[in-house]
């Protein structure tokens, strides 16, 4: 066998071995799309509800709430940015950071400094080659995430919204997060808002004429233990469907590499066939021209 | 007239049905709910939620810290979890 041939075949045979993994990671995201779906339609019963009362307390126009005003200074801004933990997904994490560095941008026109804190293990080394600054990480929940661990980072980030942002180092004006929405099985989009000072999200389930509440025991204690929750909600439900998007941006990715593995096999495929052939008339011409030779060597000779 | 209750968590609905009344603690105490309650926000405390369903059977939920919202009879309990 020549030695064309057989770089050709080597090669064949690592990119099947390559193809099988990929084919294995797709399978596998596929798999895990579907239960990060019925997740985030499991949470929405609880933020329609909560969003409901959010909204009903919040219009309830004589509440004045720290964590529903705006602050008159506002120094900083504090920047959640949902990122996932392993490559192999395509652009899911890098469109995110760039959704984040806009933002930052558009922040610091109005003059206020950002305070990143960062879910995901790419987001963080991102963040780290670059030499930038993360007030805090969280890393190892993005592909499986707990209503504990939207818990925790909720307690954090209402931590430093409730400090002042002019007199606390570590204060905060205003809370955004950058997460990607899980349209559909086809289209994620990575996407930057607000959660505080309070921009109530209309809630998908049945809306309609809000009623007059009674407060028990008053509006604001309810509102007190309201909006951490509505925080928290929110934040679940950003991990929630940046786990389902980061599933399936790495389902498409695996899709496509895949589908080259293919091409590639096939191409390859082609050029040994080519090679042997090649190798083959090349045998022949060299037997046919050592025949020739030889009988003409004979026929000299007599 | 019955009241349609619904217990959600984070993490999923753990109740939905009918019920005759609904009992729960807040902040100031226990806290009975019948058919034509006004509309109310609550704060609930960690404690017990005691459904008793249209079907005369009663069920009791544990509720760390929530809340409780009536409006038209219909009541939803947000509990942060629950077993």
């Amino acid at each position: 066998m020549g030695a064309q041939l057989r770089i050709y075949r080597r090669r064949i045979r690592s990119v099947k071995a390559t193809k099988k993994i990929t084919k294995a990671m797709e399978l596998i995201s596929a798999s895990r799309i579907v239960k990060a779906q019925q997740r985030v339609n499991a949470s929405t019963p609880y933020a329609n509800e909560l969003t409901r009362a959010v909204t009903a307390v919040a219009s309830f126009a004589s509440v004045d709430h720290p964590l529903t005003s705006f602050e008159p200074n506002p120094k900083r801004a504090a920047v959640l940015l949902i990122t996932a933990d392993r490559g192999m997904a395509g652009a899911y994490s890098s469109s995110a950071i760039k959704e984040g560095d806009q933002l930052i941008a558009a922040l610091r026109q109005r003059g206020l400094d950002a305070q990143v804190y960062i879910v995901g293990r790419k987001g963080v080394s991102y963040y780290k080659f670059r030499d930038r600054a993360i007030a805090q990480s969280w890393t190892g929940i993005s592909d499986n995430p707990t209503y504990a661990a939207a818990r925790e980072i909720g307690q954090e980030l209402i931590k430093a919204f409730i400090a002042d942002s002019a007199t606390d180092p570590d204060g905060v004006a205003e809370l955004h997060v950058v997460y990607t929405e899980f349209r559909s099985m086809v289209t994620q989009e990575a996407l930057a808002k607000r959660m505080l000072p309070l921009e109530v999200v209309e809630s998908t389930g049945p809306a309609g004429l809000l009623p007059m509440y009674e407060f028990e025991p008053t509006a604001e204690s309810v509102l007190d233990a309201l909006l951490p929750k509505y925080v928290e909600a929110r934040i679940y439900n950003a991990l929630l469907q940046s786990a389902a998007s980061e599933h399936a941006a790495r389902r498409r990715a695996m899709k496509s590499a895949t589908d080259n593995a293919d091409e590639l096999i096939k191409s390859f495929t082609r050029r040994a066939n080519a090679a042997r052939q090649a190798e083959i008339t090349q045998e022949i011409s060299e037997i046919v021209g050592g025949a020739d030779a030889l009988a003409s060597a004979m026929a000299g000779s007599e | 007239m019955a009241l349609r209750v619904e217990v959600v968590t984070p993490e999923k609905k753990i109740f939905s049905g009918e019920a005759s009344m609904v009992r729960a603690r807040t902040l100031e105490g226990d806290l009975g709910i019948l058919p034509g309650h006004t509309s109310l926000l609550g704060v609930l405390v960690d404690g017990e939620v005691i459904i008793k369903e249209t079907s005369g059977q009663s069920t009791t939920f544990m509720i760390n810290g929530g809340f409780l919202s009536v409006n038209n009879n219909r009541v939803s309990i947000l509990g942060e979890s629950s077993n």
